[in-house]
């Protein structure tokens, strides 16, 4: 090695292997290990549409300060299986490290069946270049022209010695610990304190202590051989003291969690990538607990017990319309789904649009059309969201870019949906839902249950004067009466109605409720905060702002932090509600910037279009994606820099990520 | 749930114009509903009444209870969504063969597994109505109702053998022009504790021209009865057939009876109680058993935040799980 001092706690880590085979688990303890240790994390998750056998992948970045995103180089490549090493040696940094089964060295590119047909050729095409053959080995040789550390760990070896040590009467029965083995070996590598891992290893076996011995075991043999194999890596991890805690959860669990904390009573959902997590996590955890108010009130009485009730269903119509059934009894109600369930879910849209029912769909947006690429990412369906449903039906749509927004805009879509009596669309996707990593324990104080104008009962209704659903004479939130509730009859039809709610064609009555549904969403526009609609970061008159939505947040802040370490000014408008719009944020914020970028995880720069349709903004350059793989930040960093220096057209595609 | 006062069925009508062609089958389901509701002595503020698409689906707005007119297909994942969120409640889903067999087929599969504690009633007349006479999944095939341009392509569906098959745990057919009869059935439907299914049969008078009150009534057949009608029609406890599950070990023998009365049709049609079975758990009590306060306090009124509006969801022991202790 050069004697350069190692670069700490700055780490881009990878680890690969077929489907089935404990790679998620693997890179849960590996970052969770680097929590234990102080560090923050980020991890992506990458898999095919396939139960057993296609290549997943898993990246951890860990660092001592802040990360949202992760890079594009993968600094030390855990594999075991050929698959991995053929698809990603060539992202490993020339200062890197990959560790391997030296066993698989003979293995051909056409040995393994799953490496499509045009990447077979791509990596032909490197080796030959190089002089080299179509082994494993002429790859790893490739690598290590390059200057890359090769990390040989006999996973057999050290397997025979762990069923030894635990009277293991069969190896298969413990083969699936090689993925711990690549950990073991990694951190070895790393130089990382190996307790954090013992740590790790309690958490992701949680219970079962028999299978943490073993595990615990083997990995401290792979750590010890990785340490005494590369013992001057350039990259090193180190524990660093952390006073404070800090959560580790995903996407769909932030969401979950906000959604209960929300006071979500009812949601239903039919199972779909990415989308079937959140409510997996909530049946799990349906019994819920309350807290005691914050104030003793001697007329409050605290409820016997509380829950959250989970409902399979048919298919995502019956999702949406039982969800809309569950609301007019006065249940919070919610539904997630993904973009082919969102699409038959398209009629409820509208029926509680009309009959005004508070509905929240959490929408995890993947790559379309159709089936499209199930488990694969995409902010594809903006418009779609935007417009889905016959007629023109309000709605509102609050779109997260990062854990705590999810979390946050969870609680606010409910809040939402029943002060406007309309139905909310909360925008996720596939990036978020399945990243996960540290975030500072929220501070979720300020957040309050708004539920509108919910009568608690029918005092003051009468036959003279009964009550009315869709009174029109009192502004355009009517007062809303549940199913159950005494002197309130209402009646609810998909056909236009009275105030009643019975069946009218009657013009004149059509255009008032027409105009009063409308004119929930202008108030929605007037009264939802700032702080909500829109988020903005960098100086006032910034030269260059970049506006975009959702999950590229992360990795324009972290591109962000360097094009600023830079002296370049430019800033970021990250536009949370695109329904109703924020166009005054935009023109206060993004239309008086030199150069305008819209970064948008699509093929079309839907916001871009969003944007000049809503303020006759034109963004002057479009940054877009639309190969399945989440941005990077320094796939950001590079497109911002090349606009800012006069590099680039108008129109930039990203397209790394394999 | 039951009234102190005597409701009369007209105290459970609305003042809503009712549009259904003259001589209607629906009068006589809709009539034997607020009989049956005045009988059952039910609260009209903890009754549901939910609808799917159609002439069926007006329904609800004739009646003073709370009422939802859903979509085409779409009464049995509201009606359930109700009830499952407030299982005190009384629901009764109504919907036309089209609504219910056809487009909200898979939603009628799947109410039949979960066996919730409510009533549907189908109303079955073989055709479209409100969109003037095409032929509906009941449609027997061969049979042309006069908008038809050739006679019915499709074998038609058997509701009541479908429902057997998808679990309803109570399955009956009526016929409209019996009120006393259909109105007995809704009481017994709406009694039974599970998911109840009930066939009406009810001519649409306007487009099917083929299975008539007359043709149900076998006016047809007066020659062969010396000059008296002879009904199509028959009850099945005239015959004395018991359709009850006695013991959870008669299943297999109550659901083939039941399957082998379902198939008759043409000469005889048979109306009654087919099934009923209250062995199956009904889904409210599945639900209890994973989450004990379910009956006590369901998700309707569950009080989610506290004077303040604070929100009163404890999720200290979730964020404890996942929470990364200092270090």
């Amino acid at each position: 090695m050069t004697g350069k001092p190692p670069k700490v706690n700055d780490l881009s880590w990878m680890i690969g292997g077929p489907q089935g085979s404990g790679v998620d688990s693997s890179a849960n303890a590996f970052a969770r290990a680097c929590a234990h240790g102080g560090l923050n994390v980020f991890g992506k998750r990458e898999y095919y549409s396939n139960i057993k056998g296609e290549h997943s992948y898993f990246t951890v970045r860990a660092v001592t300060g802040t990360v949202r995103s992760h890079i594009d180089e993968t600094h030390v490549l855990a594999t075991f299986d050929a698959e991995t090493a053929f698809r990603h040696v060539r992202e490993v940094t020339d200062d890197g490290a990959i560790v391997y089964d030296p066993g698989l060295g003979k293995t051909r590119i056409s040995d393994v069946p799953t490496i499509e047909p045009r990447l077979e050729e791509e990596l032909r095409t490197y080796l030959i270049a190089r002089g080299l053959g179509e082994t494993l080995g002429d790859m790893l040789a490739s690598a290590k022209q390059r200057g890359v550390a090769l990390v040989p760990i006999p996973y057999s070896d050290l397997l025979t010695k762990v069923a030894d040590e635990f009277k293991v009467d069969a190896l298969s029965k413990i083969a699936r610990m090689v993925n711990m083995l690549a950990v073991g070996a990694s951190f070895g590598i790393l130089h990382f304190d190996f307790e954090t891992l013992v740590k790790a290893l309690d958490d992701v076996f949680r219970s079962k202590s028999g299978i943490v011995k073993m595990n615990t075991s083997a990995a401290r043999k792979a750590y010890d051989l990785g340490a005494s194999l590369a013992p001057d890596l350039a990259y090193r991890l180190e524990s660093i003291p952390r006073p404070e805690p800090r959560l580790f959860l995903s996407g769909s669990q932030a969401t979950a969690l906000g959604k209960l904390y929300g006071g979500l009573r009812v949601q239903t959902y039919y199972p779909i990538t990415p989308a079937s997590d959140e409510s997996e996590f909530l049946e799990s955890n349906e019994v819920l607990e309350l807290k005691e108010p914050e104030e003793a009130d001697s007329h409050f009485v605290k409820d016997k017990g509380a829950s959250v009730l989970v409902v399979q269903t048919e298919d995502e119509i019956s999702s949406v319309t039982m969800a809309c059934g569950a609301a007019l009894t006065g249940a919070r109600a919610a539904t997630a789904t993904s973009g082919p369930g969102f699409c038959l879910m398209m009629e409820g849209i509208g029926y509680s649009s009309i009959n005004e029912i508070p509905l929240v769909i959490t929408l995890y947006q993947r790559a379309g059309p159709s089936t499209g690429m199930p488990t694969r990412h995409e902010q594809g369906d903006l418009r779609f969201a935007l417009h889905a449903g016959h007629g023109e039906s309000p709605r509102i749509l609050l779109a997260s870019g990062d854990f705590e927004e999810m979390i946050r805009d969870a609680v606010h879509s409910l809040n939402f949906a029943e002060r406007y009596q309309m139905p909310v669309i909360h925008l996720v996707d596939k990036a978020l839902a399945n990243n996960s990593g540290t975030i500072p324990v929220p501070d979720l104080s300020d957040l309050r249950i708004d539920r509108g104008l919910l009568l608690t009962d029918g005092a003051g209704f009468s036959a003279e004067h009964p009550y009315k659903r869709f009174d029109l004479r009192n502004g355009p939130v009517s007062a809303r009466a549940v199913i159950g509730q005494h002197g309130t009859l209402f009646w609810n039809t998909g056909d236009e109605h009275d105030e009643f709610g019975h069946i009218t064609e009657d013009p004149g009555l059509r255009d008032m409720m027409m105009e009063k549904r409308d004119a929930k969403l202008q108030l929605a526009a007037k009264d939802i905060a700032d702080p909500i609609k829109f988020h903005y970061v960098g100086p006032k008159d910034a030269e260059t702002v970049i506006v975009s939505w959702g999950s590229t947040k992360g990795a324009i802040l972290d591109a962000l932090d360097r094009l600023r370490a830079e002296k370049a000014s430019v800033g970021f408008l990250q536009l949370r509600l695109l329904n109703p719009f924020p166009g005054e944020a935009v023109m206060a914020h993004l239309a008086k910037a030199k150069r305008r970028i819209d970064i948008e995880m699509n093929f079309s720069g839907q916001l871009g279009g969003l944007i000049r349709e809503r303020t006759g903004v034109d963004c002057t350059h479009h940054v877009v994606k639309y190969n399945g793989r989440p941005m990077s930040s320094s796939e950001v960093y590079d497109a911002v820099e090349r606009i800012i220096h006069g590099k680039a057209e108008k129109r930039t595609v990203l397209t790394l990520g394999a | 749930m039951a009234l102190e006062q005597i409701l009369k069925p007209q105290d459970y009508a609305t003042d809503v114009h009712n549009d259904w062609c003259p001589g209607c089958g629906d009068f006589g389901i809709l009539r034997t509903i607020q009989m049956a509701l005045a009988e059952l002595k039910l609260d009209p503020y903890r009754v549901a009444m939910v609808s799917g698409i159609g002439c069926s689906a007006k329904t609800i707005h004739y009646i003073k209870t709370y009422g939802v007119h859903t979509l085409h297909g779409r009464v049995l994942p509201v009606a359930q969504g109700v009830k499952l969120a407030n299982p005190g409640l009384e629901v009764v889903a109504v919907g036309g063969d089209g609504d219910g067999m056809g487009i909200g087929g898979a939603h009628f599969v799947n109410a039949g597994r979960r066996n919730l504690d409510m009533l549907y009633v189908l109303f079955d007349n073989g055709v479209y109505g409100l969109t003037k006479g095409q032929a509906s999944p009941t449609l027997k095939l061969g049979v042309q109702t006069k908008s038809l341009a050739h006679p019915n392509i499709n074998e038609a569906v058997n509701p009541i053998w479908l429902a057997l098959a998808a679990g309803a745990t109570w399955v009956g057919r009526g016929y409209s022009y019996d009120v006393k009869h259909l109105k007995d059935l809704i009481i017994q439907g709406i009694r039974h504790r599970g998911y109840a299914f009930l066939d009406v049969l009810q001519p649409c008078p306007t487009y099917n021209d083929i299975n008539t009150k007359e043709w149900y009534g076998g006016e047809d057949r007066a020659e062969m009865n010396g000059g008296r009608p002879l009904p199509r029609v028959y009850k099945l406890e005239a015959e004395a057939f018991d359709p009850e599950v006695h013991d959870p070990s008669e299943i297999e023998l109550k659901a083939s009876k039941a399957l082998e009365k379902s198939l008759e049709w043409g000469d005889r049609i048979p109306i009654g109680v087919f099934y009923r079975n209250e062995h199956v758990p009904i889904y409210g009590d599945r639900i209890q058993q994973r989450i004990p306060t379910y009956y006590t306090t369901p998700p309707a009124v569950q009080t989610i935040a506290g004077p303040r509006g604070e929100p009163l969801t404890d999720l200290s022991k979730l964020l404890d799980r996942l929470t990364i202790k200092p270090s």
